[in-house]
């Protein structure tokens, strides 16, 4: 079976770095034809334009040529052909499969019907390897280093899939953590248990002054509001924290503010125009970090 | 007298496995887990039996047939103090203590609605976590953990 990028579990800490490194050759020089004469299909079960708007870039400045759809409402999809199905099709059609998905563990099934390598860009609130390594990109490039930071994750702990594999990702680079969020949304105890197993250092608050001047990243996160079967707890968490310029004064210098993107309210405006303000930046690096994981799962790099 | 026969054919095996120890709230999910609903071996069911070490336990007693480990380990899932007895010729032939298994297929639920397999003909798998009394399985899909309890 070919290596598929599903859960960013999949990939070892040396392979970890093997992407960072081509993603950087990729940032110095962002087209590249190695994938020329390629075929590379795109599908979204569910809409995400951002996403798919970063990858199908990818792939078109890797030279490659994309096939797919954006929303399986008007496919055969809709129609109740399985998914094993789709996948056997277009395996055979194309050299790599990019997919969104809004069932949990669909591309991990995925992968194991495809003949073809398959990206997980995303199925439903488990997975989404590719931000977790343009977040270590982001952290790579900006401290100069991934090893012993302090990172400080701030906002939907409980129900945000971009904290959980940044930690667990993190994990190789003996990292200390600070965990802000307010109570009902507390980063769940698996994940704790996880880093006490590795001897992992981490602090839990409900307050977001309290770490802010301690910290080397500062990673935000939006509270999603899909993520709640309860819309009188989304209520009372939704605009819990709001990160201000104003905030800022006595932090490190180094620091970096990062947010998976989109924001809501909380990261105000006025935070855009300080030098701590990394969030545009990082979602740039997705297209680098996107073609490495091509051209390395495609055996190009 | 033909009632003491009777008695006498429900309560000796000539051949076959004996199951006792099992936690007497999980023998019908042992039936189920064995594959045992609706085939036509002789099947003699206790439940409620006093144990000394378990209070009230369950027994399973299945004529002419014997099982591999690894469909006996799966009872572990839900009685992991069960015993196993070979029976042939109404003598004791092997005494067995179940091993839990370290993955299983096609076998419990997921709990995770959201889950793949809930949705299309995917066969479940799990990876078994957790030790004694707590054990839970590990989605090899949506990556999500089920307790026991909540999927047999
Ligand atoms: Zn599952």
């Amino acid at each position: 079976m070919s290596k598929s990028l599903i859960s960013i579990q999949d990939f070892s800490k040396e392979e970890i770095l093997h992407v960072l490194e081509t993603a950087k050759e990729f940032e110095k020089n962002r087209t590249q034809d190695i994938l020329a004469g390629k075929v590379i299909a795109c599908i979204f079960f569910e809409p995400s334009t951002r996403t798919r708007l970063s990858f199908e870039t990818a792939v078109n400045r890797l030279g490659a040529k994309v096939i797919g759809f954006s929303d399986a409402s008007n496919t055969s999809v809709s129609k109740g052909e399985t998914l094993k199905d789709t996948i056997k099709m277009v395996s055979n059609y194309v050299d790599l499969i990019i997919m969104r998905h809004p069932l949990e563990g669909s591309s991990r099934y995925a992968s194991e019907v495809s003949s073809v390598p398959v990206i997980n860009a995303g199925d439903g609130a488990n997975q989404h390897p590719s931000q977790t390594l343009l977040d270590l990109y982001s952290i790579m490039q900006t401290q100069g280093r991934l090893d012993h930071l302090k990172i400080n994750m701030v906002g939907d702990l409980k129900y945000g899939r971009t904290t959980h594999s940044l930690l667990q990702a993190m994990s190789h680079f003996s990292p200390e953590f600070v965990f802000t969020a307010p109570e009902e949304l507390k980063m769940p105890v698996e994940y704790k248990d996880f880093l006490k197993k590795k001897g992992i250092r981490y602090t839990e608050t409900t307050s977001l002054e309290d770490h802010l001047n301690d910290c080397d990243i500062l990673y935000m996160t939006r509270v999603q509001q899909e993520r709640f079967t309860d819309p009188m707890e989304y209520e009372r968490v939704k605009d819990v924290y709001r990160l201000e310029a104003s905030m800022l004064g006595n932090v490190k210098e180094n620091m970096k503010i990062l947010h998976p993107l989109p924001r809501v309210s909380e990261i105000d405006q006025d935070v855009d125009d300080t030098p701590y303000a990394y969030y545009f930046k990082q979602a740039e690096n997705g297209l680098y970090v996107r073609m490495a994981i091509i051209s390395y799962l495609m055996g190009y790099r | 007298m033909e009632n003491i026969n009777k008695e006498l054919k429900v309560s000796a095996l000539e051949n076959g496995t004996v199951l006792d120890h099992i936690p007497a709230e999980n023998v019908y999910k042992a039936l189920d887990i064995l594959g045992l609903k609706g085939i036509s071996n002789q099947i003699t069911i206790g439940i409620n039996l006093n144990s000394k070490l378990f209070g009230k336990k369950g027994i399973i007693k299945i004529a002419d047939r014997f099982f591999e480990d690894d469909e006996l380990n799966r009872l572990a899932l839900i009685a992991p103090h069960a015993t196993v007895n070979i029976i042939r010729n109404f003598q004791v032939v092997e005494k067995k203590k179940l091993v839990m298994p370290e993955r299983i297929e096609g076998l419990a639920k997921c709990m995770n609605p959201k889950c793949i397999t809930n949705h299309q003909p995917v066969k479940t798998k799990f990876t078994v976590i957790g030790e004694g009394d707590k054990i839970s399985l590990l989605c090899h899909y949506c990556e999500k953990i089920s307790d026991i309890k909540s999927v047999f």
